[in-house]
């Protein structure tokens, strides 16, 4: 444990070292504000201006965990239906992986053209990112399932639905759990993205405000909320797993 | 009736004939030995009575009644303990009652007493040692609704001495219980010692080379591992089995 504790306090020094480095090489290269802020003016523009920017955090937060919720479901529930039946799977999959290569950047102005501007279209955005990960994961994960757990089920007289209720859903979960953690993390961005589209508040629209009006500091602040934004999904989503999974696929019968 | 009757039971695979004409019977509260060579299809026969295979031809009949193809109507002990890893031991050895139907929890706990157990019920198979990992396995087996129980080569992972145990323990609970036993296994002293009946198996395809009445007496106990009849049944069946000067 406490080893674990001092591994973790080896990523911060190395950012406190890039920070120190940052602040001193703006310093005395006298890099004009604009272009690029030193870190503790970016603090002190995070502190001052917090009244300014809770509102968009609150709103992305919002956002992101809508879309997420809704985008770990659709990708769970497609995961499972492509499980169940094979030949929709042999159909279907080539297509999701064509999904991720739609550039977002392009796909959104299209969504607001065809849904407006309302919450619809966004989701839409952090969906298409947010599903995929937990689709493949989960569908690995259920075909992964040990031969011999599902022998044994088989043999046992396991019905079908028995089969994937009782031993393949519950093997998938530390897949499930990865996925899930790679689309807690893609949902924020998703989310930032898609206020990029229109929207009243949110980081994107703070950061787009602050960057056409040059307020450089502004746009760090909302790029560092991004940053820990995804590191607080991603921590409650392992807190979850720790709680759900008590075991891993490695540890399962190997003898 | 017989509990089990096998009848001209033929089974390929894509040319490969492991069985031709198998035949077998097995009476109620019976204990029967399936011994033979790797390879020669004992665990197909398992894979076939399960209902996991359908035969290409002949009949399997429980109580009577055909179950070719059909899956649900035995109890499985597998090779490995195949224990769900998230459940605990007392919702593991549950697992053959849950698939069908109504759970006894009491019956379980008393049966992991019997098993010594009873400290780990709450405890994960992570936690257990091979052997009682197999023991628990075996409980849930015997805990199952079916009838008939089918063990395939149950100890054989297992280190000499754990076997041992192993198998007195196995004995002591079934001369309480009394099921109807089919086991697998390769290795001759382990079916002596258990069964009532041992039937050996020839190589592809494989029929019945010969069988044994096991003349022993129940209770058994280990000291007739050392008698001299046991070690003069023990060369029989070896023989039996290798082809050796006898036949
Ligand atoms: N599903 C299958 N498809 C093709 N061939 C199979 C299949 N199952 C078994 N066989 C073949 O049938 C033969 C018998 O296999 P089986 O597993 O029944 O042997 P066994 O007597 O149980 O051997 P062991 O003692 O090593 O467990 C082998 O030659 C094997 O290759
Ligand atoms: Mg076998």
């Amino acid at each position: 444990m406490g080893i674990k504790l001092l591994k973790g306090w080896r990523p911060f020094a190395v950012l406190l070292l890039l920070f120190i480095v940052w602040e001193i090489s703006v310093k005395t290269a006298g890099v004009p504000e604009w272009l690029l802020p030193a870190p503790i003016h970016i603090g002190s523009e995070a502190y001052a201006g917090w009244a300014g920017f809770s509102p968009h955090l609150v709103s992305t937060v919002k956002l992101a965990m809508l879309g997420f919720f809704i985008g770990s479901s659709i990708g769970l529930l497609t995961a499972i239906v492509l499980h169940l039946l094979p030949t929709i799977r042999e159909a279907i999959y080539p297509l999701l992986i064509l999904s991720q290569n739609i550039p977002i950047i392009v796909l959104a102005p299209l969504l607001v053209i065809w849904f407006g501007f309302g919450l619809l279209p966004k989701l839409i955005v952090i969906t298409l990112v947010c599903f995929f990960p937990i689709t493949v994961a989960a569908l690995d994960g259920f075909k992964q399932t040990a031969p011999e757990l599902k022998h044994y089920m088989i043999m046992a007289g396991a019905t079908r639905g028995q089969l994937f209720w009782k031993l393949e859903l519950p093997y998938s979960l530390p897949s499930v759990f990865s996925g899930l953690k790679i689309s807690a993390t893609y949902s924020v961005m998703g989310a930032v993205i898609s206020e990029w589209l229109g929207a009243k508040e949110g980081i994107g629209v703070y950061m787009t405000l602050a960057s056409s009006s040059f307020r450089t500091d502004r746009v760090f602040v909302a790029i560092f909320a991004i940053m820990l934004l995804s590191l607080l999904f991603f921590a409650v989503i392992m807190l979850a797993e720790r709680r759900l999974v008590r075991w891993t696929n490695e540890r399962s019968e190997k003898q | 009736m017989s509990h089990l009757q096998i009848t001209k039971l033929s089974k390929q695979f894509s040319g490969n004939v492991v069985l031709r004409e198998f035949d077998l019977t097995i009476e109620e509260g019976e204990f029967v030995s399936i011994l033979g060579p790797s390879g020669t299809g004992k665990s197909t026969i398992f894979h076939l009575i399960g209902g996991i295979l359908a035969p290409d031809n002949g009949s399997i009949q429980l109580m009577g009644k055909e179950i070719n193809g059909k899956r649900g109507f035995i109890s499985y002990m597998p090779q490995t303990p195949s224990l769900l890893p998230w459940k605990n031991i007392l919702q593991n050895v549950l697992l053959g009652q849950e698939l069908h139907g109504k759970k006894d929890p009491e019956r379980a706990m008393d049966m992991l007493k019997k098993a010594g157990l009873e400290a780990y019920e709450k405890a994960f198979p992570n936690e257990l040692s091979g052997g009682m990992k197999q023991r628990a396995a075996f409980i849930r087996a015997l805990l199952s609704p079916q009838s008939m129980i089918c063990l395939d080569e149950p100890f054989s992972a297992l280190d000499e001495l754990t076997r041992l145990e192993m198998q007195k323990w196995l004995l002591s609970i079934w001369e309480e219980y009394r099921r109807t036993v089919l086991f697998i296994t390769h290795n001759i002293e382990e079916a002596l010692f258990l069964s009532d009946r041992i039937i050996v198996l020839s190589e592809k395809p494989a029929k019945v080379k010969a069988e044994f009445n096991v003349p022993y007496l129940r209770p058994r106990n280990e000291s007739l591992l050392l008698t001299d009849d046991f070690l003069k049944w023990k060369r029989k069946i070896h023989y039996a089995l290798t082809g050796g000067p006898n036949e």
